[in-house]
């Protein structure tokens, strides 16, 4: 029966698209690793599923009870049968104990000189980045450069997270007071999901991540973009207009602009208008979505700390406008 | 009570089941324990053991609760042998002694406290006092307890027909102190 | 009715289990079709936040806590001193204060659906929230503001005294009142299972009691045992929690093996196969199942040696579930197989426990796992598991032992819809779970991307959901339809082979007229070397005195949430009237003259 099922499953899901959060779908050492170790466990698991399976299907087939029948010898057991049931299994076992063993110690988080190290700090329910040696930071959207070994530095803020981007990595959670560590090295440009697999409150759904894997000199420029203090606004212009609008909002007590505002409570603004989304990598980064997110944040993402805010039509769109251009 | 019916063991029921309950209190205690353990020298701020637990002190209480296992061991064969006279004496001595340990926690716990451990103070004030607390608080029952039997003789009602009360009793007091020999050791002796 | 109120009388309080843990499994039930509802599609069907993160947290609490253990208590309660030629527990009147403990505290817990307008709360409920493992620090009193995880640890708390009490009581029994011959090796497999399960359950609920003690402490009292900004250590919490909590799922699984034990032979018409291995391997994994607790923290950064050794304890307790499971076949094979509803209940166990079995496997490694953990994937192995296997299993025992239990058949057309559609259901509901897992939807989600590609492994699982649903609707249908039924059952209509069925169905107040001497381990069937034991005797040769009822069980049992009343509203002298309560409770209960 759940061999049809799982039939069934196959040919109804092999119409769908990519999966972008697949961990069968590996793109990095660590999570090829897993891959392979899974993927071993899994055909050792559908060995002894058609054998157990078979014979009870046997079984319930071939001894049914049929009129006039004699009765069954009342066998009461099997030394030997009990003896290779027991020691098949065990042996199996060995053969999956091994090689998990062997990928535990590999995939343990230390990682090699030369490593990049980013710092990952968990928020209810976004995520903040560090980067300790290049003297940046980021949100929620984690650059890395492709083919190096990274390696995150993860704690909390506040309750327990867990940083999950399973085509790059498997889990581990963030909890305050400790720091956990995972490596990996990208083997592909691109932009991978990933979303807090730890429940963490009201928001927990709609705490997602993405992370950016680029190219050397990609991942330089992206830096050096961080790097940067927003320029200044033209004179008379929509961002200037927005720039007032936002230094005389509550936004300032809440958030850092680098040169305009040092809030630390919600996540820094200085580059939020080079993020492809926003809110915790929960909406695309559009100006509709960000009227909507500036106008009631707790409707679109429940238990958030950001009020609605009551801004005039006129001070949103010039807002939006310098949120946007802060790249 | 109950009587004795034929049982398969050949142990009574009631004491099977107050072992059971004593394996069960182990475990209890031994979570207790390994908190405290787990959070030893992990308080952010004082006071810390060594500025405020007074090992003479506690040796005295330690010893004052083995000579009340005595004297429950000395009611229970009272009991036993049909001298209500001396089980009497022996039941309140117990209680007696057992109530100097609770005052004596007492006198200790306020000390510390004009000392500045407080229950929220640091991890030691937490792990410390919900330990011996739970400790204290079995102590309290027990003393409740060998009142109540002792109250149960005044009245004439305590015999050898109910030895096997007065041992369970004596079992669970034991216990406790069996309890307090272990948190002595972990807590006050190895700092 | 006061004398249900007042009954010790291990028959009456076997049932009173069974029909309240039924109704909390039929919430529990509700709680998870909403869900599904709400997980149908990507946006949801309007289910807020808040309100999906306490049917998560009740779903798991109440299945697990108030359906699936008293579920099987029932079957404790009214089976074992049947199977082991007794005429009661050791102790009846305990036996009666775990049941009305468990139904106390099932009502706090759920009371807390509607108690929010006495908490000044913005919404009607304020039931526990945080996942029914509940992780600090999100429960410390900063990140949960509310009553509803006090709720939840109180409520807890007033349970594992329900299951405690019933704990000491069922080892007693089981080891002290067996009738003359019924020496430890010629126990049924469900008794043995008992045994090991109670074993578990007094060694296992001390140490969550202590985690939520400590959890109470910081809420109430200030303290920071798992508050990191004083010196607190979150992971604590998680490793007291499981280290009760993985000995916890053995209770929740090893009873069900039993009654599968149990089921197998009688409708094979052989003995069960490999009868010491099967008591064994029990043993093993009871003690075994100490040893695994943190494969439940694999992504908490334990550090490569403690992976390792918790992969390999856990791979290890494979070995002997997967020895029973072989036994289990063996029993079948060459036997004279009928298919009645408890067989296909009995036979789908297997087969669906093997499935969450090898899920679990996989769990164990413990670098995969770190792609499976907090996902849909595990959701997938606890419901193979609980479902496919412990709740089959129940199912099984429901349809073997009801006639005994009522004196009334159950209808087998009914059951044979109520399988078929509870396999098809299940199987559509968690199978595809796997992928979900698999392909990213963590769990505990109350909404998903549309493009993670996961909304029709979702949608599969809501329509598997309401199948079970409305296969569970026919089972109660087949409950409720059978007592219009005559009281004609015979004493034993399948032919088994155990002592339970040597009486009437369902048996007299005194169980046995005569304790029947055992020689062998059935003691109902024509073995090699024993005719069946002589038929007990029309009537009791002199009269059988029979305990009375006693209120004090009932009463004392109050005293433990009103004191937790009292402690919700911070108001003192309420926990002081329920203390009260409590200690007269147990005097006069101490002090009635009660003779069994």
């Amino acid at each position: 029966m759940p061999l049809l099922l799982a039939a069934v499953l196959v040919v109804l899901t092999a119409c769908s698209g990519p999966f972008p959060q697949s961990a069968l779908a590996p793109h990095s050492d660590f999570s090829l690793s897993l891959d392979h170790l899974f993927t071993n466990i899994f055909w050792w698991a559908v060995v002894v599923f058609l054998i157990v399976e078979a014979l009870l299907l046997y079984a319930i087939g071939r001894y049914r009870a049929r009129p006039g029948a004699r009765a069954p010898k009342p066998v009461h057991g099997h030394t030997a049968l009990e003896i290779g049931w027991t020691l098949a299994p065990a042996l199996i076992l060995v053969f999956i104990a091994v090689p998990t063993m062997r990928t535990i110690f590999e995939t343990a988080g230390n990682a090699p000189e030369g490593a990049l190290r980013v710092q990952v700090i968990g928020h209810q329910w976004w995520w903040e980045y560090r980067y300790p040696t290049l003297g940046i930071a980021a949100t929620n959207e984690l650059h890395v450069p492709v083919r190096t070994p990274v390696q995150l530095e993860m704690t909390s803020a506040d309750v327990i997270h867990s940083f999950w981007v399973p085509r790059l990595a498997g889990k581990r959670d963030l909890i305050q007071g400790r720091t956990n560590r995972i490596e990996f090295r990208a083997d592909s440009a691109g932009e991978y999901w990933g979303q807090c697999a730890e429940f963490c409150g009201a928001s927990h759904a709609n705490m997602r991540l993405r992370v950016v894997v680029q190219s050397d000199t990609a991942f330089q420029a992206w830096i050096d973009r961080q790097r940067a203090a927003p320029a200044a606004p033209a004179k008379g212009s929509p961002v200037e207009m927005g720039q007032r609008v936002f230094r005389r909002s509550a936004c300032i007590g809440c958030h850092t602009v680098t040169g305009i505002s040092q809030g630390k409570i919600g996540p820094e603004l200085t580059h939020v208008g080079g993020r492809a989304t926003i809110a915790g990598a929960l909406f695309p980064n559009t100006t509709d979505m960000l009227h909507r997110w500036i106008t009631n944040a707790p409707s679109l993402k429940p238990g958030v700390l950001m009020p609605p805010q009551a801004l005039s039509a006129a001070d949103l769109d010039a807002v939006v406008a310098y949120l946007q251009s802060l790249k | 009570m109950a009587h004795a019916h034929r049982t398969s063991m050949g142990l009574d029921s009631r004491k099977m089941a107050f072992w059971a309950f004593i394996g069960s209190e182990c475990l209890l205690f031994g979570s207790l324990i390994s908190t405290y353990l787990v959070y030893k020298g992990r308080s952010l701020v004082g006071p810390y053991p060594h500025e405020v637990l007074n090992i003479p002190f506690t040796s005295f209480s330690t010893f004052d609760l083995l000579m009340s296992s005595l004297a429950m061991v000395l009611a229970l064969a009272a009991v036993q042998r049909g001298d209500m006279k001396q089980g009497k004496l022996w039941l309140l001595v117990t209680a007696l002694l057992g109530m100097v340990f609770l005052g004596g926690q007492f006198w200790e716990f306020s000390h510390f406290v004009r000392e500045g451990l407080g229950l929220t103070t640091n991890l030691f004030g937490s792990t410390f006092y919900v330990l011996t607390g739970t400790h204290g608080a079995h102590v309290t029952v027990g003393v409740i307890w060998l009142l109540t039997l002792w109250v149960q003789a005044l009245r004439g009602k305590l015999g050898p027909g109910q030895a096997l009360t007065v041992e369970i009793t004596g079992l669970y007091w034991h216990f406790v102190d069996v309890v307090w020999i272990v948190i002595f050791t972990v807590v006050y002796l190895i700092q | 009715m006061k004398s249900w109120l007042t009954t010790t009388d291990h028959k009456r309080i076997g049932l009173l289990y069974f029909w309240t843990a039924f109704g909390f499994f039929l919430i529990g039930g509700t709680e998870a079709l909403i869900i599904r509802a709400q997980l149908v599609r990507p946006a949801g069907i309007g289910v807020s936040a808040e309100t999906f993160n306490q049917l998560f947290t009740m779903h798991g609490t109440t299945m697990i806590f108030l359906a699936l253990m008293p579920l099987s208590a029932a079957f404790f309660n009214f089976i074992i001193p049947l199977q082991i030629g007794a005429r009661d527990v050791a102790f009846p009147r305990l036996n009666a204060f775990s049941y009305w403990v468990f139904l106390l505290g099932g009502l706090l817990l759920n009371a807390s659906f509607v108690a929010g307008p006495l908490f000044g709360a913005d919404r009607l409920s304020v039931a526990p929230d945080a996942g029914w493992f509940a992780y600090a620090n999100l429960t410390s009193r900063q990140f949960s503001v509310g009553p509803n995880v006090d709720f939840w640890l109180l409520g807890l708390q007033i349970l594992g005294i329900a299951s405690l009490a019933a704990g000491f009581n069922f080892i007693v029994t089981i080891l002290n009142m067996r009738a003359p011959g019924m020496r430890m090796l010629r126990l049924p497999p469900f008794t043995w299972m008992t045994l090991v399960t109670q074993f578990l359950v007094i060694t296992a609920f001390p140490v969550i009691t202590v985690a939520l003690v400590l959890l109470m402490f910081d809420r109430f009292f200030g303290t920071h045992f798992f508050v990191p900004s004083g010196g607190g250590d979150p992971i604590l919490w998680q490793h007291l929690f499981w280290m009760f909590g993985h000995p916890e799922v053995y209770i929740l699984i090893l009873p069900a093996m039993g009654i599968v034990s149990e089921v197998l032979p009688t409708f094979s018409r052989k003995p069960l196969f490999g009868y010491t291995v099967v008591v064994y391997s029990g043993v093993v994994i009871a003690f075994l199942g100490w040893t695994v607790w943190a494969h439940h923290m694999f992504s908490t950064g334990l550090g490569p040696i403690a992976d390792s050794v918790f992969a390999g304890t856990t791979m290890l307790i494979a070995i002997p579930t997967g020895v029973k499971i072989f036994n289990w076949i063996g029993t079948l094979w060459g036997g004279q197989l009928r298919f009645t509803t408890a067989l296909l209940f009995a036979v789908g166990f297997i087969a669906m426990f093997i499935i969450g079995g090898l899920s679990g496997v996989s769990h164990a490694a413990a670098p995969a796992d770190l792609q499976q953990t907090d996902t849909y994937y595990v959701v997938a192995h606890i419901h193979y598991v609980l479902f496919g296997g412990t709740m089959l299993g129940l199912f099984a025992g429901m349809y073997y032992w009801w006639p005994k239990m009522t004196g009334r058949m159950l209808s087998e057309t009914l059951g044979r819809w109520h399988f078929w559609l509870t396999l098809i259901g299940m199987n559509l509901a968690f199978f595809p779970m796997h992928l979900s897992g698999l392909f990213g939807m963590p769990r505990r989600i109350y909404t998903y991307s549309a493009e993670l590609g996961v909304t029709r492994f979702n949608q599969l699982s809501t329509v598997g959901a309401l199948t079970i649903g409305i296969a569970t609707l026919i089972f109660f249908w087949n409950l409720l339809s059978t007592r219009r039924r005559p009281i004609n059952a015979p004493n034993n209509p399948w032919g088994g082979a155990t002592l339970e069925w040597a009486m009437s169905s369902p048996p007299p107040v005194y169980n046995f007229t005569v304790i029947p001497t055992v020689a062998n381990r059935l003691p109902l069937w024509q073995t090699e070397r024993h005719a069946p034991m002589e038929p007990l005797p029309e009537r009791p040769p002199a009269p059988i005195h029979v305990p009375g009822g006693s209120w004090w069980p009932m009463i004392t049992a109050l005293g433990m949430p009103v004191m937790a009343i009292g402690a919700l509203s911070r108001l003192l002298p309420v926990v002081l009237v329920g203390a009260a309560v409590l200690i007269v409770g147990i005097y006069r209960w101490a002090y009635e003259p009660f003779e069994t």
